[in-house]
Parts: structure tokens; C-alpha cells; sequence
């Protein structure tokens, strides 16, 4: 059973990719992290030892921003752009990517599952009925 | 590609000159420009600027937070439209504030 900071535990994965489930850690920093504390990566979670697991804590509290605090740090970061007015804030408001990437096509990240739009025609204008 | 560090912040000269011009003279009125390439300096703060949009001035009130961004992230140069439809209504084509 492997908790750090919070509720991660996936526990049949090697560390390196289990690592990862925590929100704000992926591939590089999770390698980086158990170079940093002497682990092999190629260990499955569950065959960690309390102190393995205790180093591995410690370096992510310490170094690292994640979970909570990650998402905090991210929401008032737009929250930010959004009210002082500038164009990427309006972006963010109408849900649209933010970056320049087009619009036309694609886009579906930012925009959601497609919507209908375009004109419908009047009952009356369809053919058959009357 | 990010500007290059050891050149620092662009900033338009002659809209440097002008807000100290303001400075000297007290009054606090809108500024007008067309420099929305130039970065907002920490100078700019408590100024109002008209900023155009390519058609007209959008008057924008510098806050401390807005420090580091270009003068045009904060004015529009297109209108928003939408389709035709209920949300239309609600969501009519507007002109930037």
C-alpha cells in the first residue's frame, strides 16, 4: 500500500509509471525523482520498502508542486488572464484554445463534443408536407 | 519564438514620452495609441490608454496585473459571432468594450 501525497496507489505498475498518476508528476519528473533518491524504476509499486516509499514523499513534497496545490496554482493563473481583460482570458471565458491553433476544424479539446448549428427549415418548407 | 532575454522588453518609445508627459502635467486623461505591440511597463499603471483595435480606440485601465502583457491582448480586433438561434439572442454581435 503506497500513499503519497494523498490517495495514489496504483500497485502492480513499475514506480516510474505509477509515479505518474499523481496530478503535476509525469514520465521525466518520475524519472527524475527516482534517479534523485537512488530507486530503481523498474520496481513494481507493492515491492517498495516503507523507506523507498518515505524518500520518494519527502523529494515530492519538498521539490515538487502537485495535486491541490497544482490546480490552485493553474485556476488562478487563468482566473488572472480572464480578469484583467486580455484576449487569452477572453478565450479561456468562451472556452476556445487560447494559443492561436485554429478554429475552423479541430479544436475539439477546447470546444467539446460537436454541436449542431446552421439554419433549420420551417416545417412548412419541407417537401411531402403540407 | 520568445524575444531574446538580453534585449528586454519592447516597449513603443514615443508612448513612453507620452505618459511622461502626462506625468509632468498631472492630468490623467486617455492616451491614445496604436502601439499594441509594445509591453505594458510597471510606468503604465494608473493610466488609462485608448488602444485601437484597427477601427476604433478601446479605452483600457492599466492595473498592476496587466504588467508584462502587450497593449493589444486587451483590445479585440474582431467581434465575436454567433449563429443564428436561441443562443444568438442572447449573444448578439458585440462590439469589443
Amino acid at each position: 500500500m503506497a500513499r503519497i501525497v494523498g490517495i495514489d496507489l496504483p500497485k502492480d505498475k513499475r514506480v516510474e509509471i505509477g509515479l505518474t498518476y499523481i496530478h503535476g508528476i509525469g514520465r521525466d519528473s518520475s524519472s527524475k525523482i527516482l534517479e534523485e533518491v537512488k530507486v530503481n524504476p523498474d520496481t513494481r509499486v507493492k515491492d517498495l520498502t516503507e523507506d523507498e516509499i518515505s524518500r520518494i514523499a519527502a523529494i515530492i513534497r519538498s521539490d515538487y508542486k502537485v495535486e491541490g496545490d497544482l490546480r490552485r496554482e493553474v485556476t488562478t493563473s487563468v482566473r488572472r488572464l480572464m480578469d484583467i481583460g486580455s484576449y487569452r482570458g477572453m478565450r479561456h471565458k468562451r472556452g476556445l484554445p487560447a494559443r492561436g491553433q485554429r478554429t475552423k476544424t479541430n479544436a475539439r479539446t477546447r470546444k467539446g463534443p460537436r454541436k449542431q448549428v446552421g439554419v433549420r427549415k420551417k416545417r412548412s418548407l419541407l417537401p411531402g408536407q403540407k | 519564438m520568445a524575444r531574446s532575454v538580453a534585449k528586454g522588453p519592447y516597449v513603443d518609445e514615443k508612448l513612453v514620452k507620452k505618459v511622461e508627459r502626462m506625468e509632468r502635467s498631472g492630468r490623467k486623461e486617455p492616451i491614445k495609441t496604436w502601439a499594441r505591440r509594445s509591453t505594458v511597463i510597471p510606468e503604465f499603471v494608473g493610466y488609462t490608454f485608448a488602444i485601437h483595435n484597427g477601427m476604433k480606440f478601446i479605452p483600457v485601465y492599466i492595473t498592476e496585473s496587466m504588467v508584462g502583457h502587450k497593449l493589444g491582448e486587451f483590445a479585440p480586433t474582431r467581434t465575436f459571432r454567433v449563429h443564428s438561434g436561441a443562443r444568438a439572442e442572447k449573444a448578439p454581435v458585440r462590439a469589443p468594450k
